[in-house]
C-alpha cells in the first residue's frame, strides 16, 4: 500500500469513527447528555475560549507540565549519570531504588497535598516523580551502555578525569538513549498533569472536574481533545529536536 | 637505529589477571627506537603486539621494567599533551562529531584557543587529503577515509611518536596500498617517529626502516631486521620480497621451537 492510500484510509477511518459517534446519540441510542456528539465540541470550545477560561487553564497546566518535566528529568539525568558512572553509587542506592520505585506516582498525592497544599507545587511534585524514574533508568542504562572503545579514545588522548570522560564521551554517546527516555517521560508527564489537577490545582484537570460535576460533558470533551492536541504538538516538536540533536546518526 | 634514542624500553613485562589466572603477555622486552625512525612490529595474532602499543600510549600499566619516552621539541602550546598518539585498527571516530571536530579532539585542552585547535585540525585534514570533507559526519565516510581522519586526529597533537595498531588491516587491498603510500609521504614530510604494528609482513618491510618480530609466550623480541632500502621506495623492489621471505622463515622457525 502506498503512502497516499494509507493516509486516505486513515482519514476514512477517523471520519467513520466520528460519524458513528455522532450518529449514536442523535439516533437516541445513547443519552446525548452523557455522550455528547462531536458536533457539540466546536461551540463549547468557543465558549470556553471567549470566557478566557480555556487559555488560563491551558497555560496553568503547561506551566505545571514544563516545570515538573524540567525538575524530574534534570534530577533523573543527574542521578542516572551518577548511577551509570559509579558502581559505588549504584550499589549504595540499589535497594532504595527497589523500595521507592514501585510506588505509583498517584500514591504520592496525599503527601503532595500535605507538603505543598493544593498548590501548583503539589502538581509539579507529582509530575516530577513520574518523570524522574523513567529518565533515571534511561540515563543509567545509556551511560552504562557506552562503547568502552570510545572511552579508550579519550584516555589515549589524555582525557582521564571523570569530568572529561562525561563531557567528551559519555554524555554525547548516551544522548540517543536519554532522548528515548525523555520522550516516554513527555507522555507520562501529560497523564500526571490531569491526575495532579483533578485534586484541585488550577488547570485543565481541575476544569474538567468542575465541568463533570455540572454534567457539562461537552466541556469535558473540549479539554480531553485539547490535551490530545497539545500532546501531539509537544511530541512533534520533541521529535524534531531529537532529529536535529541526533543528526549525526546514519 | 638512527638518530638519538626517543623510546627506551627496558625489561618490560606485562601480566594481567583474569578469573584468578595470571597471564604473562610480555616479558623481558628491550627496545630502543630512534628519533625519526619507522619501526614495524610483527608477530602472530595474540602475541602481544597491541599490548605493547597500549603500554606506550598509557592504556596498560607494565608490571615490570621501564618505558622512557624522551620528549622532543613541540610547539609551546602542545607541550603539555601526551607524547604519543595512537591510530586504532577500527578508526574509532566519535560519531557525534563532524570530521573537523574529530581531528581537533586531542587538542581540546585549556590554553589552546578554539580557533587554534581548528586551524591545526584543518591543516592536518589537508595533509591527509580530506580538506573537503571537514563538515561530514563519520558515518558518511568510507573505511579508507575514516582511517585517514583517525590518522589526522593522531597527527594533530604533533606527537613525538605516532603509534599505529594494524591501521590498514580492515581495508581492501587497493585502499590499503594507497594509504601505505600516503603514510610514507606524510612521514617523509613530517619526520614523525612511527611504531607500526601489523601482522602483514609485506606491509612491514615496505613501510619500515626496521622490523621487530615478537615471538613466544610471554612474548619478547625474537628477531629484528633492518630494511636497507632508501626512501622513496618502489613497492615492487625485489629487496622487499627477499626480506619478507627471510622474516617468514624466521617466524615459522621461532614458532616451531615453542
Amino acid at each position: 500500500m502506498n503512502r497516499v492510500a494509507s493516509t486516505a484510509l486513515a482519514a476514512l477511518g477517523l471520519l467513520a469513527f466520528l460519524g458513528i459517534w455522532e450518529a449514536l446519540p442523535r439516533l437516541g441510542l445513547l443519552n446525548a447528555a452523557l455522550v455528547p456528539p462531536p458536533s457539540a465540541v466546536p461551540e463549547a470550545f468557543l465558549r470556553e475560549v471567549r470566557s478566557g477560561i480555556w487559555l488560563a487553564a491551558v497555560l496553568s497546566s503547561l506551566t505545571h507540565y514544563t516545570t515538573g518535566l524540567l525538575v524530574g528529568s534534570g534530577l533523573g539525568i543527574a542521578l542516572g549519570i551518577a548511577a551509570g558512572m559509579s558502581r559505588i553509587f549504584e550499589s549504595a542506592t540499589a535497594w532504595i531504588v527497589r523500595l521507592v520505585r514501585p510506588i505509583p506516582g498517584l500514591a504520592w498525592v496525599p503527601f503532595a497535598i500535605i507538603w505543598f497544599g493544593v498548590e501548583p507545587a503539589a502538581a509539579v511534585f507529582i509530575i516530577a516523580i513520574g518523570v524522574f524514574w523513567i529518565v533515571f533508568f534511561a540515563t543509567q542504562g545509556a551511560i552504562r551502555g557506552v562503547d568502552r572503545d570510545l572511552l579508550e579514545v579519550a584516555r589515549a588522548f589524555g582525557f582521564r578525569s571523570a569530568g572529561a570522560r562525561l563531557l567528551k564521551i559519555l554524555l554525547p554517546a548516551a544522548t540517543p538513549g536519554i532522548m528515548v527516555g525523555l520522550r516516554t517521560a513527555l507522555g507520562q508527564a501529560w497523564m500526571a498533569v490531569v491526575a495532579a489537577e483533578i485534586f484541585g490545582v488550577p488547570g485543565v484537570g481541575q476544569r474538567m472536574m468542575q465541568a463533570s460535576s455540572l454534567l457539562a460533558t461537552d466541556i469535558v470533551l473540549v479539554y480531553m481533545l485539547t490535551m490530545a492536541g497539545l500532546y501531539g504538538l509537544i511530541d512533534t516538536l520533541f521529535v524534531a529536536l531529537q532529529g536535529w540533536l541526533l543528526r549525526w546518526r546514519a | 637505529m638512527t638518530g638519538e634514542p626517543l623510546i627506551e624500553i627496558r625489561g618490560l613485562g606485562l601480566a594481567y589477571e583474569r578469573d584468578g589466572r595470571r597471564t604473562q603477555v610480555l616479558a623481558g622486552l628491550d627496545l630502543t627506537v630512534g628519533r625519526g625512525e619507522f619501526v614495524a612490529i610483527v608477530g602472530e595474532s595474540g602475541v602481544g603486539k597491541s599490548t605493547l602499543l597500549r603500554v606506550l600510549i598509557g592504556l596498560a600499566e607494565p608490571s615490570a621494567g621501564t618505558v622512557r619516552i624522551v620528549a622532543g621539541e613541540r610547539p609551546a602550546a602542545l607541550r603539555r599533551l601526551a607524547p604519543t598518539a595512537l591510530v586504532f585498527q577500527d578508526s574509532r571516530l566519535l560519531p557525534w562529531r563532524r570530521v573537523i571536530a574529530n581531528v581537533a579532539f586531542g587538542l581540546e585542552w585549556a590554553g589552546i584557543r578554539r580557533a587554534e585547535q581548528l586551524r591545526r585540525a584543518r591543516a592536518m585534514l589537508d595533509l591527509v587529503g580530506l580538506g573537503d570533507l571537514a563538515d561530514r559526519w563519520p558515518h558518511q565516510l568510507s573505511g579508507g577515509q575514516r582511517q585517514r581522519v583517525a590518522l589526522a586526529r593522531a597527527l594533530a597533537i604533533e606527537p613525538d611518536v605516532l603509534l599505529m595498531d594494524e591501521p590498514f588491516s580492515a581495508l581492501d587491498s587497493f585502499t590499503r596500498e594507497s594509504l601505505q603510500d600516503e603514510l610514507l609521504r606524510i612521514r617523509a614530510a613530517t619526520g614523525r617517529t612511527v611504531v607500526f604494528v601489523t601482522h602483514d609482513i609485506d606491509e612491514a618491510v615496505y613501510l619500515a626502516d626496521r622490523v621487530i618480530v615478537l615471538t613466544g609466550h610471554p612474548a619478547g623480541i625474537g628477531a629484528e631486521i633492518t630494511v636497507p632500502v632508501a626512501q622513496p621506495r618502489r613497492r615492487r623492489d625485489p629487496a622487499f620480497a627477499d626480506l619478507a621471505r627471510q622474516l617468514r622463515s624466521e617466524l615459522s622457525r621461532r614458532s616451531s621451537e615453542l
